[in-house]
């Protein structure tokens, strides 16, 4: 949003003590409106058998909301030895609203989160990476729709997560990708997760949440080939208030695609347990 | 799921009784010539489609078992009767149900048969098969080839170079260290507990959730090729089709990491799926590696239909126990050094 009002700012300056300002900040609110709108009320997506948009196929976010879901310029990786290839690629932002609302307390967590990824980033150990951060790390996950069950299989840790379409139920335990019921909403798939653990991250810059959590996704399809994703953040013990974060999804159209194995924890096991190693010669 | 059941050893024939009642009509048939052959039950049992025509196999599934892969030395025959295998089954139970004695490990309550850890209070197939193996005749995998022989002794020594266990990460076993377990296979096995599955359908695919490791198998159906020979993977690289309705599901692709039983990583698996009652599928697999055995060979176990839901499997995330037997093995022998130096001091 902060990007957003620069942008309209920029736009006031072009038509400063030009006599249509107010014709043109009218035009802008309302293109603001329809194209909100017009992204989920005017394509209708192909049915499946049960009469629901299908969501079937293998996606793929493309942004850099992985690194940080919010607005960042480049800056250098941690690992120097990598260089430019492990470097953080600059992105607008998939927040909308403004900064995330942390509380003062969460704020000054999500800072040592930040400072001290290298040894905290659950992603690094090859843990679950929980909800919303499975659906844009850059790689690809499969939507495996029914009618009383859709399945979302990460290729990262192999995380995968069941929605439950025809039997809510309360999570009966604390989990790292949380337990999900699932709705449509029209054009919409909807679905309500809640039952984390406090261990995941939204992304690689220490945005964080507690075991208090509750996303609420919405999935539409805009066309044939894009997705809609909406995740609305709810966490009372770490936000001032729910926000919320939205970006298109692609499709994966090479013809070959599909999720292949990424068994992480293999390539953990040395960061994790390689200190453990014994010694030669004892 | 596994608190459904809450028995004494002593209780527990009454409670696989229960269990297998309703797989006996099935389980029976397998001791008829007919099924001594192809498995075929008596009853035509109609098939249910999903809304695309396919076979459904959809819904949870278990595939535990007492019937080991190959036959036991000591046994000449292809079946038992029901009263042998229920009598071994019972024996087994006790015997998984004795693994620890309430209250005997300090402060640890870890009761096998109240927290539904021994495999008879999952539920399962009642098999009257002696071993899972079914061709060759006698039950047992065939002798291995000389190339095979070979391997295994060039893995043997490998293996050893690498030492004890406890020496270092990778000296310990896949399922140990979260990455891979018998569930998934391929073959898909099933373990001591947990041998939970959930089977969803969709057009050009078959999707198998196993509940340990949260692992997943997506099959597809189109009739695409297989990965490049290039391309391995642990689980290697599967295709799927149906023969009638059997699914058919071939892997080729594999690692020498896994090498089931001895194989190369040039094995070529053949699993069949088929859905002979309501709550009972019939799983073989077929193992082609001729750089390992003369001719293939091949297994049968049934499954049986479960409840779900399955719950989150995080192995590695909580894998407590194998950090703590690396950091223990360390902290034994720096103990051992200590006293070694302390008569010189």
């Amino acid at each position: 949003m902060a990007v957003m009002h620069r942008e309209i700012y920029q736009m006031r300056d072009r038509f400063r003590r030009s006599t249509i300002v107010p014709v043109a900040m009218a035009t802008v609110l309302w293109l603001c409106a329809t194209g909100a709108a017009g992204q989920t009320s005017t394509y209708k997506a192909p049915r499946s058998a049960d009469g629901k948009p299908n969501l079937n196929g293998i996606w793929q976010a493309l942004n850099e909301a992985s690194w940080d879901v919010e607005g960042h310029a480049a800056a250098p990786g941690i690992v120097t030895a990598l260089g430019a290839a492990a470097a953080v690629p600059p992105g607008m932002g998939v927040v909308e609203g403004g900064p995330i609302p942390y509380q003062p307390a969460a704020a000054a967590k999500k800072k040592e989160n930040f400072e001290k990824r290298l040894t905290l980033d659950p992603e690094i150990k090859c843990y679950l990476p929980g909800v919303p951060r499975a659906t844009y790390m850059p790689f690809p996950f499969q939507i495996i729709q029914t009618q009383k069950y859709i399945m979302m299989v990460h290729t990262f840790a192999r995380a995968v997560r069941t929605i439950y379409m025809d039997d809510h139920k309360e999570a009966p335990a604390d989990s790292w990708m949380g337990w999900s019921n699932g709705r449509w909403e029209g054009e919409t798939l909807v679905v309500d997760t809640t039952g984390f653990n406090d261990q995941t991250w939204f992304d690689r810059a220490g945005n964080f949440h507690s075991d208090a959590l509750h996303v609420v996704e919405r999935f539409t399809a805009t066309g044939p080939d894009h997705l809609l994703y909406e995740a609305t953040i709810e966490d009372p013990k770490v936000f001032t208030r729910p926000w919320k974060m939205s970006m298109p999804i692609y499709r994966r159209l090479d013809k070959s695609a599909q999720i292949m194995d990424f068994r992480c924890v293999e390539f953990v096991e040395d960061l994790i347990y390689g200190h453990l190693r014994k010694q030669p010669g004892k | 799921m596994n608190h459904r059941f809450l028995v004494s050893a002593s209780g527990l024939i009454v409670l696989i009784a229960g269990m297998l009642l309703p797989t006996m009509p099935a389980a029976g048939q397998a001791t008829s010539a007919a099924a001594k052959t192809n498995g075929t039950p008596a009853k035509p049992y109609t098939q249910p489609r999903t809304p695309d025509g396919q076979p459904d196999l959809q819904g949870f599934w278990t595939n535990t078992t007492y019937t080991p892969l190959e036959r036991p030395k000591d046994v000449n025959k292809d079946f038992f009767t029901q009263e042998e295998a229920l009598e071994l089954i019972k024996k087994a139970a006790e015997v998984e149900g004795e693994q620890t004695e309430p209250g005997t490990i300090l402060d640890v309550h870890y009761d096998f048969t109240q927290f539904g850890l021994d495999r008879s209070q999952g539920g399962f197939a009642l098999n009257l098969r002696t071993s899972m193996i079914v061709d060759p005749a006698g039950g047992r995998i065939p002798p291995m080839t000389a190339a095979g022989q070979k391997r295994a002794a060039e893995r043997a020594e490998a293996r050893k170079r690498m030492g004890a266990a406890t020496d270092a990460v990778q000296n310990q076993s896949l399922s140990v260290r979260c990455i891979l377990m018998d569930r998934d296979g391929p073959p898909m096995l099933a373990g001591a507990y947990n041998n939970n599955y959930q089977f969803v359908q969709i057009p050009g695919y078959v999707m198998i959730l196993v509940e340990m490791l949260h692992d997943v198998r997506i099959i597809p159906l189109d009739g695409r090729p297989q990965m490049p020979q290039s391309i391995r993977q642990m689980m290697g690289s599967s295709r799927g089709r149906w023969e009638g309705n059997t699914l058919v599901i071939e892997t080729t692709n594999f690692t020498d990491k896994t090498a089931f039983q001895g194989a190369s990583e040039n094995m070529r698996l053949t699993e069949r799926f088929t859905r002979v009652a309501e709550d009972t599928m019939r799983y073989q697999f077929t193992v082609d590696d001729p750089a390992t055995w003369a001719k293939p060979w091949t297994a049968e176990t049934p499954w049986k239909k479960s409840i779900g839901p399955l719950f989150e499997h995080a192995c590695h995330e909580g894998n407590y126990g194998l950090y703590n037997t690396l950091a223990g093995a360390r902290a034994e022998e720096k103990r051992a050094a200590e006293g070694a130096n302390k008569p010189s001091k």
